[in-house]
């Protein structure tokens, strides 16, 4: 079984492997990489790793519902990662492009409403702060929003 | 009476001092809201979380007035960010 959160860099082969056949002649494939936004060098993921694995699972199973012969998979790094390196990938394949669109589409935009997953960016200064997509940064310590 | 633990995350856990903890709580049934609000006076650090912070019941996303029961997890968490 494919493992969804990892320490290790990410393998696109490996779940290109996963959801490609014959009978599939579209592939959609998504990877979000680090961003070297300001003075950032890097990103620290964290997650509440068993909901995190079960809310992937459940989001898989909700695409494979509405896209029934599409096969999606994807993978989260955690840990460190650096600039330039992926953070998630997403490969979505089916019998038309549409639908691996779709469900490639589907999938990310759920793991960013769904899953318990943390951004903790760090700065060329040595200084880190929580990324809030509800608003401003936050800095690392008990400063308060 | 139940006995619920309570796991804090990324900048939560900062603000609480750990990751974990079990507190009681009362009510009939008591809520989510009510294992928060016990929270924010065993730990103080917790204040600073917003009014409504984001909540897991074993696992899943839950409303603040969802009913927790003995044995049950609950989780605050951060303001989402994956991907």
């Amino acid at each position: 079984m494919m493992i969804h959160l990892t320490r290790h860099p990410l393998e696109v082969d490996a779940l290109l492997a996963e959801v490609q056949g014959p009978e599939r002649g579209g592939t959609c494939v998504f990877v979000g990489t680090v961003r070297n936004d300001a003075d950032v060098t890097g990103i620290d993921y964290s997650a509440y790793e068993p909901m995190a694995f079960a809310e992937i699972e459940r989001i898989l199973s909700d695409a494979q519902a509405q896209w029934p012969e599409a096969r999606v998979m994807l993978q989260h790094r955690l840990g460190l990662i650096p600039v330039g390196e992926a953070s998630i990938a997403i490969v979505a394949a089916a019998p038309h492009r549409d639908d691996a669109f779709a469900a490639c589409r589907y999938v990310i935009e759920e793991v960013k409403k769904r899953l318990p997953i943390w951004k903790k960016e760090l700065h060329t200064d040595g200084t880190a702060t929580w990324v809030d997509p509800s608003g401003k940064p936050v800095a690392g310590g008990l400063r308060d929003r | 009476m139940g006995k619920v633990s309570v796991r804090f995350f990324a900048r939560y856990a900062e603000l609480a001092g750990c990751e974990s903890a079990a507190v009681l709580v009362s009510g009939n049934p008591a809520t989510v809201a009510d294992v928060i609000a016990r929270i924010r006076e065993v730990f103080p650090g917790t204040q600073a979380m917003p009014p409504r912070p984001l909540a897991a019941l074993n696992q899943r996303q839950v409303h603040l007035d969802a009913p927790v029961s003995d044995g049950d997890e609950v989780a605050l968490l951060p303001p989402l960010s994956g991907g």
